[in-house]
């Protein structure tokens, strides 16, 4: 169950590799035990471990708990952290509303990188594996997550599609993940950074109306810059906004149809990748 | 039949305006439950949430939820406490915390504008009142 919007990810989930068949996963199937196996700490419903019959009259008192309602998945996320750094390998979450160009910006930044740097991808949608199929094409290992009913990629997710990948000589993970503006913000998935992509499209009010996800953005990508003249975009205004609310970002105006600002976006991936 | 069509409606938009926290409500719920049990509890008498005003949660629709959510459970009867913990940012202009008015962290000293959010974004089950 998604905490934020409540969409359900109890039903499975599945992960597959382009080239493969899907993977189904469920709570019963092996690699959710292989996670416990290694110690990631969870509840069981049923832990009486002190069974004693209780004084009608016996006081009330107070538990203190102390629980995030993250804290699952929180857990979990710094498990990948740990994972990456491990490996050497920046991790990148790429956020946005559906349509925004995230597909076809990875698909440009995979042809155009693809013989500088390794890179890995895994993309999340609640159906299909149309985008794993076009960035397959791209020579890169692409994992699609078919979400079904979630509407976020959790920790446990990318972290149930490692052993799809062959790490070997990768030094970048893009992590797509489910077109959305709301729950995806609160979903830390173990990433080294998180982009924004935000099409000019999209109005110039949208920092201001889901300030959430640009307040955790390291970058906001600007995106479908070619439109401007015709979308007719006051993208000076759309910039003011994204500083209003997110000040820490940095904005990078890009078209991949034009390629303007592309350069900009590849100099942030290395500077990351150096750093 | 326009007369049924107009409540479908409304329905569907409680709905949507809801659905944000009912899947808040579920994930404490089952925390609250799972945290009772293990001190074998009877009943559950009072939850006590911490709600930044930055987790993204309306707290009337986090309410109507959980109240939804606790039918047939230990926690039928619960009070619901919700504390609400107000943002705060820190401007490293004037090297002092403040808290922010509305979305926009502009320091009301100097007008900075924080990204530094140092509380707000709690969203906590903090105690259990048990018998």
């Amino acid at each position: 169950m998604c905490a934020t919007c409540g969409c359900s990810t109890e039903k499975s989930y599945s992960i597959k590799k382009v080239d493969g068949q899907p993977h189904h996963h469920d709570h019963d199937d092996e690699q959710h035990r292989h996670m416990h196996e290694h110690g990631i700490p969870h509840e069981h419903a049923s832990a009486h471990e002190e069974s004693h019959s209780h004084d009608e009259h016996s006081p009330r008192r107070t538990i203190p708990l102390q629980q995030s309602v993250f804290a699952k998945n929180d857990l979990i996320a710094e498990r990948n952290r740990g994972f990456f750094k491990a490996k050497d390998i920046r991790a990148i979450n790429l956020l946005s509303s559906p349509g925004a160009g995230k597909t076809t910006l990875l698909e440009k930044t995979l042809q155009d990188l693809r013989s500088k740097v390794g890179i890995g991808v895994i993309v999340g949608d609640p159906q299909t594996d149309l985008d794993a199929m076009r960035l397959g094409q791209k020579d890169a290992p692409v994992i699609q997550v078919i979400t079904g009913d979630a509407c976020h990629l959790d920790a446990e997710m990318v972290w149930n599609s490692f052993d799809q990948i062959d790490w070997n000589g990768k030094r970048l993970l893009f992590i797509e993940n489910v077109g959305n503006l709301v729950c995806p913000a609160a979903y830390d998935l173990g990433e080294q950074a998180r982009v924004v992509l935000l099409s000019i499209t999209e109005g110039e009010d949208k920092p201001l109306k889901y300030p959430t996800i640009f307040k955790t953005a390291d970058v906001v990508l600007l995106t479908k810059m070619d439109l401007k003249t015709a979308a007719v975009a006051d993208v000076e205004k759309i910039i003011k906004n994204v500083h209003a609310v997110a000040p820490q970002a940095q904005v990078i105006s890009v078209s991949v149809r034009s390629n303007d600002g592309l350069q900009e976006w590849y100099d942030w991936l290395f500077k990351l990748l150096n750093g | 039949m326009g007369a049924q069509k107009k409540p479908r409606l409304e329905h569907n938009i409680l709905s949507f305006r809801f659905v944000h926290e009912i899947g808040i409500a579920q994930d404490i719920l089952a925390q609250v439950l799972n945290g009772a049990e293990k001190q074998n509890a009877r009943s559950i008498h009072r939850i006590k949430l911490r709600i930044g005003d930055l987790s993204g949660v309306a707290e009337d629709a986090l309410r109507f939820a959980l109240e939804v959510g606790v039918r047939d459970t230990i926690a039928q009867d619960a009070i619901i406490c919700m504390e609400q913990i107000k943002a705060l940012c820190y401007c490293s202009t004037c090297e002092e915390t403040f808290e922010p008015e509305d979305i926009i962290f502009l320091c009301p000293h100097c007008g900075t504008l924080s990204s530094k959010i140092l509380r707000g974004r709690e969203l906590e089950v903090s105690e259990l009142e048990i018998t």
